[in-house]
């Protein structure tokens, strides 16, 4: 690696390290382009990031990145055939789109693997500020109020996870972190209490 | 006249003519035997000719897209407000180059042009040429400019359509192409609309079908109802609300036929204008220009096909409230890229002023341009 790059977000660092050196990625919400800049310069990894927000588009051109204007909740099946990619990247966005049901069934429609992160709302915090507090919890990964937050459909570890039994998508890989990004032995035992943030890599299931 | 020329201006510049007398082969089957090009450029090729920019114009725009003819021009070229140093495309950097397409009235070989087979002026003897005519002609342009490769072309609109030919007939004749406010061919209602102008000019009692010149008379009506209609789906509803409203001229209403609404002088005065200075057997031919194009027609109508051996990367750039060539026309072209793994970048641009939108300032849209260019001035090897 020749030049400087800037610090990946921690999820992003871990994600990119799931990712095969020239594959090809689908970012979704790729924000500035952060993650394909560094995948390009380091695994010559090569893609398309979607993006709705005209600012960060901006900064993906900035970052030399190919960026489509395009909103998740209208789907991806009007741009991309099947199996255009070898990942499809959710980071961070699954809790906030419309039909994350759907939008799981088109990542693994155009890609062979997904990538997906979010905050992960049995955190034990959550459940103290809900159990204990009585209101729906804000905290670093979570800050907005219930009536101005664009995360519309929170889960769990569990409820991920069931989601995926129930739609024959087999989990090839998990890690759960907190807020800085580091893993414990308690969040490998307990990771649905312990866990802030939980990123799973996974593919439909053969045949 | 401007009190002074600004700063960020290419200054005061000089259209350059060049005669080319090597046949030219047209779609239609024709051929020019010989013909002339004027064009201007900006800023300076660098010693790789690496850094060459072709602006494509539009329906009725032509060579002079930026700077002055003379210190008393009341108006700038026609892009100015993206071409110049510290400008999107950055006379700094970048040698910009800028023709008039054959077929036009503003210098380059076209019906005003005298026929020498005739010695008359060609009117409606000149061939009906092409968006791949154009494009041919300019790679010509560029041969003889030393440019092998331009380091973009660029074009809005006909412009638009122009770069994305480019991508697909010399695929290694450019590194990027901008693709701004396009389709990649027209609609039923577009052609309806270019049919509805024709219809205009050939309908006027001065057109001698097409032989004006000869008569000493322009048929000023109907190409001044060409470009009342013409500007009418350039601008948004929206865009024309802010402007006029229903705001009368004289405050009341007259109950007569004269100019009565702001919106009517407005279109009258640019249907009027216009004519002082665009000829309408070349508003023929540019309106046909459009309806032809449909570059995936000869892949079987496949636009995906049609872009599989371009090479260049992308920038498609789309306006919301652009009915003529809106989004949609623009993600077809993205899609089709898309298909073929081609490097693309795409956004739609917020604006309420239609299609006008990609010759109108704009920081997003300046933003936009300024960020991509970026890239291909790395690519250009440009400081």
């Amino acid at each position: 690696m020749t030049q400087r790059l800037p610090a990946l977000r921690p999820d992003l660092e871990i994600i990119s390290e799931w990712i095969a050196p020239q594959s090809r990625v689908l970012d979704l919400g790729c924000g500035d382009g952060a993650l394909l800049s560094y995948l390009n310069a380091t695994r010559e990894v090569t893609g398309y990031g979607l993006e709705l927000d005209e600012d960060k588009i901006q900064k993906c051109l900035e970052n030399k990145v190919n960026v489509i204007q395009s909103d998740l909740d209208a789907g991806l099946s009007g741009y991309f055939d099947a199996d255009s990619f070898d990942y499809v990247i959710l980071s961070l966005t699954l809790q906030a789109v419309r039909y994350p049901e759907r939008l799981l069934d088109e990542m693994l429609h155009v890609g062979s693997e997904g990538i997906v992160s979010f905050p992960n709302f049995g955190y034990w915090q959550n459940r103290l500020q809900i159990a204990f507090g009585g209101h729906m919890p804000v905290s670093r990964n979570l800050p907005n109020d219930w009536y101005n937050t664009p995360n519309i459909h929170l889960c769990t570890l569990r409820d991920f996870e069931n989601l995926c039994a129930k739609k024959d998508i087999v989990i090839l890989q998990r890690t759960v972190v907190d807020q800085a990004h580091r893993t414990s032995l308690g969040m490998t035992l307990l990771p649905n209490l312990l866990g802030e943030i939980a990123l799973y890599r996974f593919r439909r299931k053969p045949g | 006249m401007p009190k002074a020329i600004p700063a960020d201006s290419v200054g005061l510049v000089t259209p350059q003519t060049r005669r080319f007398s090597a046949p030219l082969a047209l779609d239609c089957g024709r051929t020019l035997d010989e013909y002339e090009v004027v064009y201007e450029t900006y800023g300076e090729l660098n010693c790789d000719r690496s850094n060459a920019l072709l602006i494509c114009h539009a329906l009725s725009g032509d060579h002079h897209a930026a700077g002055y003819h003379s210190p008393d021009d009341k108006k700038p070229g026609w892009w100015d407000s993206c071409i110049g140093p510290g400008k999107p495309f950055d006379t700094r950097r970048f040698f910009v180059v800028s023709l008039n397409n054959l077929g036009g009235c503003k210098g380059s070989t076209g019906p005003v042009s005298l026929n020498p087979a005739t010695g008359k002026p060609y009117g409606p003897d000149f061939p009906i040429v092409t968006v791949r005519d154009w494009v041919r002609s300019q790679k010509r342009l560029g041969e003889a400019l030393g440019i092998e490769q331009w380091a973009a072309v660029i074009g809005g609109s006909l412009g638009g359509m122009q770069s994305l030919q480019w991508a697909m007939d010399y695929p290694n004749g450019l590194r990027h192409a901008l693709v701004i406010a396009a389709a990649p061919k027209l609609s039923a209602q577009n052609i309806a609309f270019n049919e509805v102008a024709r219809q205009a000019i050939m309908s006027d009692p001065d057109f001698h079908a097409g032989h004006y010149y000869e008569h000493n008379v322009t048929p000023r009506r109907g190409l001044m109802l060409a470009r009342m209609l013409g500007h009418i789906t350039y601008l948004s509803d929206d865009a024309m609300r802010a402007k006029f409203g229903r705001e009368l001229r004289e405050g009341k209403l007259g109950f007569g036929f004269d100019v009565e609404f702001q919106v009517e002088s407005y279109l009258r005065y640019q249907g009027q204008s216009f004519v002082e200075r665009f000829d309408a057997n070349t508003y023929l031919l540019m309106t046909k220009a459009l309806d032809y194009f449909d570059p995936a027609a000869e892949f079987d109508h496949n636009l995906s096909a049609a872009l599989r051996q371009a090479q260049a990367g992308f920038l498609v750039l789309a306006f919301t409230s652009d009915w003529r060539f809106p989004p949609v026309r623009s993600r077809e072209i993205v899609r089709a890229l898309l298909d073929n793994d081609h490097d693309v970048s795409y956004a739609e641009i917020t604006s309420h002023e239609g299609h006008d939108a990609f010759l109108i300032p704009n920081p997003r849209y300046q933003a936009l341009l300024r960020a991509y260019m970026e890239r291909v001035a790395v690519e250009a090897g440009v400081p």
